[in-house]
């Protein structure tokens, strides 16, 4: 592949991506364009990144070789990148250190966020507890239900978590209540988004942040095998561990790119989260993008066992890779993401998120086609702790 | 001449503000939608924005938020309401504001929608997720069909940009009067007036107020900075509670509005 450059400067990837925003947003979003281009030109900017991202969240994370796994596949080797190592289990922390660095700069006083299974809502709390910023999450009603752990540690954190009761109650009607405080607060308040979506400059500053994975993936790799790895498999719901995962191998064309999305209760019924899958191109929350909706163009309700991939859109880089056919996109059942889960708790002793559980499963999958000279990466993206009630309740068996 | 142009042009000759009404398609079945829109512009509307439920509607409150799911429960669609729209539109001559989110019209695709739209006999579109910076997706084509695309400016809109959306402006400029959501505010920061002033000093096309204005009293106080108001949450939920006189008396207000 030649030399890939998105998005162009109105942030568009292709067709996809823009700012789709209410004009009251529209001086706070072209401001943080500005904001963000100057920090990531600017040395103190990147050292002070720098030093949370190996001081306070404990990077660089590891890429360990799951052997029993691999024994059990029978094909390629498998590696996990660690992302559930990160302080507070998961990848969404190299980006909200990044955004909370960047609101400092601003001047702002206030985030707020919305999240779906709490990783992003308590990644956010915490570096805004680390650098007093005031926060506000706003999660659905349904996912408060199913991840208690994460709302009462976003309390304990000092956050304020609102109840969103509007629509399906999950990430997307959080996404509708944040961005209407967002209009409501814009002077002083930055949104600390959590995925690779919503208006320029979001989905573009959210994937450099979250390129440290895939930066730090490709030098551990080829500090061992002097070459990259023949396929890297990441799951996705907005997208955000995938596309950091991604974006450094997207020109190494040897490389296969798989994301994961979650195909709920199955991509043929009504229950599922597939918006490449199944969906098509339409507005929201800011961007042009995949998304599931009907032919009225009303959105329609996501469903997957797992929160975080619970969400009708996918980030407009996303968009863009499947239409131009670089990455390829598969998808995986709340069964058979439950089964991989259940195989990586038993075989390495390892308890993955349910959403990095979908990238566990179309792994095994894959690497049966592969030999085992050959390699896949899974973004490991996050831990399951959070999970672990939802598990309980799904488990068709004993243990 | 644009409906539009036509309305604010006799509006200027009889000396009056402008008074345009928001109401929700669908809210209460569509079958209601010939009744509200006589009803309207019986009670002296000078143009009408018909609202298009969306499932994820950012921009608005609870009012309107709540009259969109009542729509959509009713199953009101875009292509809907202007099947409707065509059919009542030799009765009434009133101009016809669509105010629609971007994926309503994306989904049913530009080109149809506009075909459509101009059958129907539109006369202009607000679409609140559509600032300048994306409008090439559309903005062209409505202007072809010799439909307005009316352009928003708000409190957080530096003047230089108000000044750049009001020149690219068609049929009026659309002045949000808060920095927030759609549906009813007590009270207006005391810049608003400043704000709607400097507005209309750099505006070539007239200058209508909006979001967050309920009484009579906010109608003719911020009608007095600017050509006019536009009254949305307060016109829909009185429609839901069947209170037809109280929108009569918001309206009748607009005619009591000093003109400056």
């Amino acid at each position: 592949m030649t030399t890939y450059v998105m998005p162009d400067e109105k942030g568009h990837f292709g067709i996809y991506g823009g700012r789709f925003v209410p004009e009251t947003l529209m001086q706070a979003v072209l401001e943080l364009g500005k904001a963000y281009e100057k920090a990531k030109n600017d040395k103190n900017f990147q050292q002070d990144l720098a030093y949370l991202l190996k001081e306070y969240v404990g990077r660089e994370t590891p890429l360990y070789y799951a052997e029993n796994l691999s024994k059990h596949a029978n094909g390629a080797k498998i590696y996990l990148k660690r992302e559930d190592l990160n302080h507070t289990g998961a990848h969404k922390i190299n980006n909200t250190v990044g955004q909370a660095l960047l609101a400092v700069r601003m001047g702002k006083k206030k985030i707020v966020a919305e999240t779906g299974a709490g990783q992003h809502g308590v990644a956010t709390a915490t570096v805004c507890a680390l650098l007093n910023l005031e926060c506000v999450i706003f999660m659905g009603e349904e996912d408060i239900k199913r991840q208690q752990l994460n709302v009462f540690r976003m309390e304990l954190l000092g956050a304020k978590v609102v109840s969103v009761t509007s629509g399906s109650r999950t990430l997307k009607d959080a996404c509708n209540e944040a961005l209407r405080y967002w209009v409501s607060n814009v002077t002083d308040t930055h949104y600390i988004l959590g995925s690779v979506m919503g208006p320029h400059p979001f989905p573009m500053m959210v994937r450099d942040f979250q390129s440290v994975i895939g930066k730090e993936t490709k030098q551990q790799y080829n500090e061992k095998f002097g070459k990259n790895p023949e396929a890297i498999v990441a799951c996705i719901g907005g997208g955000s561990n995938s596309m950091g995962m991604f974006y450094p191998f997207i020109e190494d064309s040897e490389v296969q790119l798989i994301g994961v999305e979650a195909a709920g209760h199955g991509i043929d019924t009504e229950q599922h989260a597939a918006s490449l899958t199944k969906g098509k191109p339409g507005v929201l929350h800011g961007a042009l993008m995949y998304l599931l909706q009907d032919h009225a163009g009303q959105i329609q309700e996501a469903h997957s066992i797992s929160a975080g991939l619970d969400y009708p859109g996918v980030g407009p880089e996303h968009s863009y890779l499947k239409d131009i056919g670089r990455v390829q996109y598969e998808s995986i059942t709340d069964e058979e993401a439950l089964e991989a889960l259940k195989l990586l708790c038993r075989l390495e002793g390892i308890i993955p998120a349910l959403e990095s559980a979908h990238a566990v499963a179309y792994a095994i999958k894959h690497a049966q086609t592969m030999t085992e000279n050959e390699s896949i990466v899974v973004c490991l993206s996050g831990r399951g702790d959070k999970d672990v009630q939802t598990i309980q309740a799904n488990m068709k068996e004993a243990l | 001449m644009n409906r539009i142009e036509k309305a604010f042009h006799s509006l200027k000759e009889n000396n009056r503000k402008a008074f345009v009404p928001y109401l929700m398609a669908g809210d209460g079945g569509l079958d209601q939608l010939m009744d509200q829109l006589i009803f309207l512009e019986n009670c002296g509307a000078t143009a009408i924005e018909i609202g298009i439920p969306f499932s994820d509607p950012v921009a608005d409150g609870p009012a309107i938020q709540e009259a969109g799911i009542r729509a959509l429960q009713s199953g009101t669609s875009l292509k809907d309401v202007l099947v409707a729209i065509q059919t009542i539109r030799p009765i009434v001559s009133t101009p016809l504001i669509l105010m629609t989110y971007m994926n309503p019209i994306y989904a049913y695709g530009i080109g149809s929608f506009i075909h459509d739209a101009v059958k129907a006999g539109i006369d202009g579109c607000i679409i609140p997720d559509l600032p300048i910076e994306e409008e090439e997706l559309i903005a062209p084509y409505l202007q072809d069909a010799n439909i307005e695309l009316i352009r928003l400016v708000t409190l957080t809109s530096p003047l230089e940009r108000i000044e750049e959306i009001a020149k690219k402006g068609r049929g009026f400029l659309y002045a949000v009067t808060v920095t927030g959501i759609t549906g009813a505010r007590t009270e207006f920061n005391d810049s608003v007036s400043k704000y709607l002033k400097d507005i209309k000093s750099v505006s070539p096309i007239p200058v209508l107020a909006g979001f967050g204005i309920s009484t009579p009293e906010q109608v003719v106080e911020l009608g007095s900075y600017c050509d006019g108001v536009v009254v949305g949450s307060k016109i829909v939920q009185y429609f839901h509670e069947k209170k037809l006189s109280e929108i009569e008396h918001l309206i009748q207000a607009s005619k009591t509005a000093d003109v400056s």
